[in-house]
């Protein structure tokens, strides 16, 4: 199978071009120790009631488009991963994250952060209730905006498991012109990236919903030798 | 089908980062030990934008598993994960436990991954303790070439509980990153 991921460096995303490593990786000949495939496992009590509820953490109700967004998290066997982190912030419905280095000139919503946490069930599904997040401009070369995205983070079963990645939408007229997004060198790999409307799990008078689908990469084979 | 990686980016300062994220043991614990450096780019230039992350066996070389203490450690059962962002000088830090080898070939080291702005996917390396007879017969340390071994050792900084490990992306002295 081909590597999915993106090179490390990808010149038209101009940051990896001090970032990235240009020594070939080493591959342990032994192979990954223990505590290289496993990973920390997290419990429900360490989350808060409303950390999937994006819409939920402040007083009032945040402006935008409210969606819900569930999904499975699998190995590359379909097998469901239960019971990991899935960690998700993003941009308010102006386009604009709280972070305090952002300087897009979109006003701030008092009613969003933009980040929430969840554990997969048992069938490795997670959910979470947000805004739909707004495209933003951003450094890289003139006139470049960011297509819309929510950020993931993903656990897995082990350290080396790891997924960090964006869900973005679907029908993005600025895909094209993205180079974080086209860093992905095969196309059928980039749509992957792509969550699908998902009428069934609508909630009518109050929200529409998204569907996207992770599988982590298998974890290493333990060395037997 | 394996879902691709995408970079962090810039904005997950105020979403991933979380107050107990670098005291994977409390600082006042008598084995406690500090470990702390820089993350630096091909240009020598420090990352504030960085994400660092470790994962680590107790003090025994045992992988603890069980269920919490890695978001909350109070009251929990022990857990070898700490997460720590870098600061405006590319600084990050951890209070953690000197971990115990994981088998009798191999010497101790904590499991350590890197996220930025700018790295499409995380690099993956080990953290190895200066010092330690067993750096001498580490099938890994053994197959690294020698003029990029000791980019794996921390260096002892200040005092005997305290070490400095500086993650270099590219360039002069590039960290040993590793593929699994």
């Amino acid at each position: 199978m081909t590597d999915p991921h993106p090179p490390y460096l990808s010149p038209g995303y101009k940051s990896t071009v001090l970032r990235a490593p240009a020594q070939p990786l080493v591959m342990p000949k032994l192979g990954p120790d223990a505590i290289e495939l496993s990973g920390p496992v997290f419990g429900e009590h360490e989350l808060g009631l409303l950390d999937h509820d994006l819409t939920k953490q402040h007083a009032g109700d945040p402006i935008g488009e409210r969606i819900i967004v569930t999904g499975r998290v699998t190995d590359p066997d379909g097998r469901p991963i239960p019971n990991t982190l899935v960690e998700v912030w993003q941009a308010n419905a102006a386009g604009r994250y709280i972070h305090l280095n952002e300087q897009h000139d979109a006003p701030l919503d008092p009613n969003f952060t933009g980040a929430g946490r969840c554990l997969t069930d048992a069938e490795g599904r997670y959910k979470f209730i947000t805004i739909r997040p707004g495209a933003y401009p951003w450094g890289n070369h003139h006139n470049a905006w960011r297509p819309a995205h929510i950020h993931f983070s993903v656990f897995g079963r082990a350290f080396t498991q790891r997924l960090v990645t964006q869900m973005y939408f679907p029908n993005d007229p600025l895909f094209p012109f993205d180079p974080i997004f086209n860093s992905i060198p095969d196309e059928k790999a980039r749509e992957r990236l792509i969550c699908r409307f998902d009428m069934d799990t609508t909630v009518p008078e109050w929200a529409l919903a998204y569907q996207w689908d992770i599988v982590l990469g298998r974890v290493p084979m333990e060395n037997e030798g | 089908m394996i879902s691709p990686s995408q970079t962090v980016g810039p904005f997950f300062g105020y979403a991933l980062p979380y107050g107990d994220g670098p005291y994977i043991t409390p600082e006042w614990r008598p084995d406690a030990i500090m470990l702390r450096g820089s993350v630096l780019d091909g240009a020598g230039q420090p990352l504030p934008d960085a994400l660092v992350e470790v994962w680590q066996p107790d003090g025994g070389g045992a992988v603890q598993q069980r269920r919490g203490g890695a978001l909350r450690r109070a009251a929990a059962p022990f857990s070898g994960f700490g997460r720590c962002p870098t600061d405006k000088a590319g600084g990050y830090f951890f209070s953690l436990v000197k971990p115990g080898p994981l088998n009798d070939d191999s010497a101790p080291y904590i499991s350590m991954m890197v996220l930025a702005r700018g790295l499409l996917k995380p690099v993956f390396t080990r953290v190895y303790f200066p010092g330690e007879p067993r750096n001498a017969t580490d099938p890994l340390l053994a197959q690294i070439d020698p003029a990029r071994r000791d980019t794996l050792i921390a260096e002892p900084d200040g005092d005997e509980r305290t070490y400095r490990f500086d993650v270099r992306l590219q360039g002069d002295g590039e960290t040993v990153f590793l593929a699994f």
